[in-house]
């Protein structure tokens, strides 16, 4: 079986988009709202990836 | 001034008609939602389970094993192996080919270990789902 390396930022992302998919899918109940929701959390997702990405690195300085 | 409470739910349907609805979208993911003709929607479940599954497995996740001990240990040991089952024939499959990666020190492990809890909590949302569309509280 081949093994993969992912950096931590390609882990978080990809987890980001399939729980958003996952997310959107089973909570909302037309298709616009779930594509909406699914994309609102990769962004919050995403936000928060950054953002604590950044606090880690001020604050190891 | 007797008020009749509603219920927000329709009546439960008899068993027979959710069971194996359930039964299947725990062995496969999204194979609930394909029984019940939703087969978007149980793609995409599809489709994130197995691809989270495979991710996980690929960076050699650790796959918990039901252990006691401290409270910390409990939840972590037996919730993550509960998680793990819930992957349904994946887990069976991974079992009966005999993976077995070690719990050690490593960012990829451990996010590897964390993709196959989430692909097994990603099954169990679709069960629900699933349950929640064949009593007919949700479409």
């Amino acid at each position: 079986m081949p093994k993969i390396n992912l950096s931590h930022f390609e882990a978080t992302m990809l987890f980001a988009l399939f729980t958003s998919a996952v997310l959107g899918v089973v909570t909302k109940k037309s298709d616009k709202e779930r594509l909406r929701y699914g994309l609102t959390s990769f962004g919050w997702f995403a936000a928060t990836v950054f953002g604590l990405g950044w606090l880690m690195f001020l604050g190891h300085r | 001034m007797s008020e009749k409470v509603m219920s927000p739910y329709p009546a439960m349907p008899p068993i027979t008609k959710w069971l194996p609805v359930v039964a299947l979208a725990w062995l496969v993911p999204g194979g609930g939602h394909f029984l019940l003709k939703k087969t978007y929607r149980g793609a995409i479940l599809c489709g994130c389970s197995v691809i989270m599954f495979l991710l996980g497995l690929t960076m050699r996740g650790y796959m918990f094993q039901p252990m006691t001990g401290d409270l910390l240990t409990t939840i972590i040991y037996v919730g993550g192996f509960l998680a793990d089952l819930s992957n349904g024939v994946l887990y069976i499959l991974t079992k009966m080919f005999g993976y077995s990666a070690p719990d050690v020190a490593g960012h990829t492990v451990d996010y590897g270990t964390k993709f196959l809890v989430a692909a097994g909590l990603f099954n169990i949302l679709a069960v629900v789902d699933a349950f929640e569309i064949a009593v007919g509280r949700k479409e």
